[in-house]
């Protein structure tokens, strides 16, 4: 599948598309902008790293092509869907249909057992039977006899783990990830990093990876570089390259 | 919006928050419980109405007049036919030879079988039929008591003296808390002309009681005689009339106790209000979280507001079960108020009226925490920024909410009231108390947070410094528990500076004890008693009995017909005791005109008391013609007084001058002085035991029997303020429970930086004294105020700040705050710090 798709590149659909885009925020009197006329556009099925140093506008970036902020200027298109005219409501049905999250922090449901927080996304969408999905996710991230237990009851490699099959469990179309690996030492950073990998490439979804490990940007197919919220370089990483080639 | 994913994570997110969410919720329980009680144990009155209604009355049918029924009368009351029976009543001393004891007794002298509906209860029982077969009494329970009289001991009332046949232990349809203010005593009615006492003057009245057939109906009867008994002044009462009178009176007490018991269900609602916050503010990532995966913003609004409605039931039902418990209680906090059995029943619409208005409130008052969930933005799962989560802007649903919440009260406090403008009196009155309540915990915060000394030792700084960390619960806090305070306190103070204000009637020369009833022919020989006894009279008085037979040359029958007069009837119909002299006196004011003291013309100049001249609907040089026993004395408004009516002496609505009412009918009054008690009793005795038919009043009496009913208002009160200070105890323990997490982590933090236990204690220890300090000064501070206001503006009358009244109640006030905050504190320190944080959510 992804072989087809590779060698069917110059046919790849754009998924996501911002254009121009800029966010301003008021401190007392003055005006900070974080972003300023970024542009550029992700194929669908490709992975992607936004990089730089922080406070660079990479979170708010994220935060903006995801849907869960609104842009000072300039337009998100997401799965063909412009996101400025939509509200809120809208906003949150696309998210739950084509989008999947994993962030530094994992942000589990604390009050939620690990396989009722991987149901929600699904049962958010009225599925009832989504129990079975939810544990062969588990089960595939390595947790399956880990299901009943809470956030607080596991490690940090095991709370990413449970947030990435809870990214997974309505088979996004693109998947945002914060810093996946920012809140986690090496040993499980490297598990962590297999699993998002395995399964962005199992399922055909794309990737948009914000981090400054320049390391796990590498893994991806195209780094976009931010330096005073302005797009300093954007490259296709050796990975893509030699697969394009 | 899918509603069983909705209820599925409410469920699944309150699974470790339950016991919080119920603590939360319990605020309202002792609100609703206040109002079930009340109003369960007023359905179980009315029913007990319904079916005890004769009793109220004690006959089917009672005429009544204020003079001895004449031949025309009798023929009148004869023609309703039944079962009669007659009383005379009236005022007097009575004398317990064998204690030398004197007091003024309502004697009650019957003939016949009545109560014709339910018995008077005496002991021994046979007492109630066998005390109209000679010489005998019946005498109030009470009153044997105080004076330690036994049955068979004499009684005297005037001439006679009769053996106590039996105690008087309760009266049908009268309740046992009045005989304390009039303690009554029944003899048989043959023996009235032989105690001398009913003479020309004295206030008497005379009752016909009837028994009817099944099918009479004296309703109609009393309609159809309406004319003829105005001809005849005798006025009538029905069972009927007598149940609607009791159901009024009772609604009125139900709908007081309602407004004070609603006080602890706003209290609990902002204790609701405040606990949801904080418990809003620790689920705002799950929020996002939820958010950032497709929960759309009602949704995630509905899943907290499912749970409050949910605990918000529980605690209703709660606060139902505890009301259903304690309205057993009401009949011992009411019952010698209260003339009927009562017999108890839960009252589902009590019940159900009550669940509602409690889980209203609960949510009404949890919507507004509530509803910013809704505006939590997904983008908090990227940063935590707290501040501008719930966006910057206004929140226009927040601000009806506010509004929402207030109708609801404002309705409660319509609904509850029996006229609107004390209802809404009581809604501006809670509105301004919590108002007042934060504005002084901010400002002592404020205050104590500018002035505090920087040089004091860390533990105390720190304790101090926790009440004002970020989104600290202590104006809340201050509030629940400041409001306690101002409630026993006003209560007290008030209470206190009333009696206060009697008491010093009686202070050093000014008049403490009244003889009145006192015949000419009797007036000197009584001066020659209190001189031999070395008191003086300070004042005589002449009393004359009157009625007006018209008013600015329009006679009174006319005028009561007249729809453009502008004065009240009862002014037209009622008997004017009026006085003569040629003085004004201490406590009265000349307001217009001048007071004529003596005039020789044909026509009386009269001076009136302002209310009463606006009654009347006079002004000065309008003239009024009074009849006296059937002869006419013409007079004219000459001056208009005020008076100060809270003296312990006689004061008059019309007093005539000199020159007029010489030789009219009267009788007196002395006001005398007695320095000490038992100076008083001698003096009394002496003046009974001469004269039988003088009564006398001293001022221990009024003192006595203020203080008796003062005490029973104050009790009732007292009780139904109580489910507010339970209810501000509730709301400080989930407080304390709300901000536990935030303060554990601080412990911890403290505890790594290598503090001790006892140090940590003690930091805790001196939060909760600071807080129990700050929110004693804050209702005290309100409730000097208040009790201030209440007593000056409301009964007119000179404050007292009882110094140790305030000391108790700061001290226990903070005692208690202490006790609650250390022990809801305790598991903090018993725990390794990570299992402490592992274990709450």
């Amino acid at each position: 599948m992804m072989n087809a798709d590779m060698n069917a590149e110059p046919m790849r659909r754009t998924i996501l598309t911002a254009a121009n885009l800029t966010k301003a925020y008021k401190s007392g009197e003055r005006e900070l902008t974080v972003l300023k006329d970024v542009t550029f556009e992700i194929e669908e099925g490709s992975s992607c790293a936004v990089v730089g140093p922080s406070g660079s506008g990479k979170t708010t970036l994220l935060g903006l092509c995801a849907g869960l902020d609104r842009a000072s200027s300039g337009t998100v298109s997401l799965v063909g869907e412009d996101l400025s005219p939509l509200s809120e409501e809208e906003l949150a049905e696309l998210r739950n249909r084509y989008v999947g999250f994993v962030f530094q922090s994992f942000q589990l449901i604390p009050t939620l057992t690990a396989i009722e927080n991987v149901m929600v996304p699904a049962e958010l969408r009225g599925e009832t039977r989504v129990h079975r999905r939810a544990k062969e996710l588990l089960e595939k991230v390595g947790l399956s006899d880990r299901l009943h237990h809470y956030p607080t009851q596991l490690s940090g490699g095991e709370q990413q783990r449970v947030a990435l099959a809870r990214a997974f469990v309505n088979k996004p179309r693109i998947l945002f990830a914060d810093e996946p690996t920012g809140n986690l030492d090496a040993e499980t950073s490297d598990t962590v990093e297999k699993l998002l990998f395995d399964l962005n490439h199992e399922s055909g979804t794309t990737l948009v990876l914000v981090t400054h490990n320049l390391e796990l940007a590498e893994k991806t197919d195209r780094i976009i570089s931010l330096r005073g919220g302005m797009v300093v370089s954007d490259r296709l990483t050796e990975s893509r390259s030699l697969v394009s080639q | 919006m899918n509603w069983g994913w909705i209820l599925q994570m409410a469920w699944r997110d309150s699974r470790h928050s339950r016991r919080r969410l119920i603590l939360y919720m319990s605020s309202i329980v002792m609100g609703v419980a206040a109002l079930v009680s009340v109003r369960s144990f007023s359905d179980n009155l009315l029913h007990s109405v319904e079916q005890q209604a004769k009793i109220l009355l004690g006959a089917d049918l009672a005429i009544r007049s204020n003079s001895p029924f004449d031949p025309e009368d009798e023929a009148f009351l004869q023609s309703i036919g039944g079962i009669q029976a007659r009383q005379v009543s009236f005022s007097s001393m009575a004398l317990f030879p064998t204690q030398q004891a004197t007091r003024l007794v309502q004697v009650r002298a019957l003939r016949g079988e009545f109560p014709f509906y339910g018995e008077f209860e005496t002991e021994p029982a046979s007492a109630a039929r066998d005390f109209q077969s000679g010489k005998l009494a019946l005498v109030d329970n009470i009153l044997m008591l105080q004076y330690g009289v036994e049955v068979g001991d004499p009684i005297k009332i005037g001439n006679v003296t009769f053996e106590i046949k039996g105690r008087l232990l309760q009266i049908p349809g009268e309740s046992v808390a009045f005989s304390e203010f009039a303690p009554r005593i029944y003899i048989p009615e043959t023996f009235v002309e032989e105690t001398g006492l009913v003479q020309l003057g004295s206030r008497v009245r005379f009752h016909a009681f009837f028994k009817l057939p099944v099918d009479f109906d004296a309703d109609k009867l009393v309609e159809a005689t309406d004319e003829e008994r105005e001809r005849l002044e005798l006025s009538a009462d029905t069972v009927s009339e007598r149940k609607e009178r009791f159901e009024r009176q009772l609604n009125n007490l139900d709908r007081f106790l309602s407004l004070v018991g609603f006080i602890a269900l706003v209290l609990g609602g902002i204790g609701v209000a405040s606990s949801i916050h904080l418990y809003i503010r620790q689920r705002m990532e799950t929020v996002a979280v939820l958010r950032c995966v497709g929960a759309r913003p009602y949704a995630s609004f509905a899943i907290y507001l499912v749970q409050a409605g949910l605990m918000g039931i529980l605690g209703a039902l709660g606060g139902a079960l505890i009301g259903i418990g304690i309205q057993r209680l009401i009949p011992l906090i009411l019952g010698n108020l209260i003339p009927l059995e009562i017999e108890q029943a839960v009252s589902w619409g009590a019940v159900g009226q009550g669940v509602l208005v409690g889980l209203g409130t609960a949510l009404l008052f949890a919507l507004i925490p509530l509803l910013p969930v809704r505006r939590i933005s997904p983008l908090l799962t990227l940063r935590s920024d707290y501040e501008n989560a719930t966006g910057g802007k206004r929140d226009l649903l927040v601000i009806v909410a506010f509004g929402l919440v207030g109708l609801a009260l404002l309705g409660f406090s319509l609904a509850y009231s029996s006229r609107w403008q004390v209802g809404l009196g009581f809604f501006v009155g809670l509105v301004v108390t919590l108002g007042l309540l934060t504005a002084l915990a901010k400002v002592t915060m404020v205050i104590t947070r500018r002035y505090f000394p920087s040089g004091w030792q860390y533990v105390w700084r720190q304790g101090l410094a926790n009440l004002y960390r970020p989104h600290n619960q202590t104006v809340v806090l201050m509030l629940a528990v400041g409001l306690g305070a101002f409630f026993i306190l006003t209560l007290y103070l008030t209470q206190v500076s009333l009696l206060d204000e009697v008491s010093s009637f009686g202070e050093e020369g000014r008049p403490n004890l009244i003889f009145f009833d006192i015949q000419t022919p009797q007036k000197d020989e009584l001066r020659q008693i209190v001189d031999s006894m070395d008191m003086e009279v300070l004042q005589e008085v002449p009393i004359v009995t009157m009625r007006l037979a018209s008013v600015k040359g329009i006679g009174v029958d006319e005028l009561r017909e007249d729809e453009s007069y502008g004065g009240r009837r009862w002014a037209l119909r009622r008997e004017y005791r009026c006085t003569y002299r040629d003085e004004l006196w201490d406590s009265e004011t000349l307001l217009e005109g001048t007071f004529a003291g003596r005039n020789d013309e044909q026509i009386a100049e009269v001076s009136l008391e302002q209310g009463i001249a606006e009654d009347l609907d006079v002004k000065i040089g309008d003239s009024l013609t009074f009849d006296i026993l059937g002869i006419p004395l013409e007079a004219r408004v000459g001056s208009i007084r005020a008076v100060e009516w809270r003296n312990f002496q006689t004061n008059f609505f019309i007093v005539f001058p000199t020159g007029f009412l010489e030789e009219a009918p009267q009788f007196h009054v002395f006001v005398s002085r007695a320095d000490t008690p038992e100076k008083s009793a001698a003096l009394q005795r002496a003046a009974i035991q001469r004269f039988p038919n003088v009564s006398a009043v001293d001022l221990s009496l009024v003192i006595d029997t203020i203080d008796s009913i003062l005490e029973k208002l104050t009790f009732v009160i007292r009780f139904m303020a109580l489910f507010s200070i339970i209810t501000g105890f509730v709301v400080l323990t989930g407080a304390i429970v709300s901000g536990r997490y935030q303060r554990m982590k601080e412990c911890i933090l403290l505890r790594t930086l290598g503090a001790s236990r006892p140090q940590i204690r003690r930091i805790l220890l001196i939060e909760y004294l600071f807080l129990g300090i700050f929110a004693s000064i804050t209702g005290i501070v309100l409730s000097l105020v208040a009790s201030w206001a209440i007593v000056y503006f409301v009964f007119d009358a000179v404050f007292i700040p009882e110094f140790m009244a305030v000391v108790v109640v700061l001290g226990a006030v903070v005692f208690l705050t202490i006790a609650i905050g250390m022990s809801n504190s305790r598991g903090l320190l018993e725990h390794p710090p990570l299992e402490v944080l592992r274990a709450e959510d």
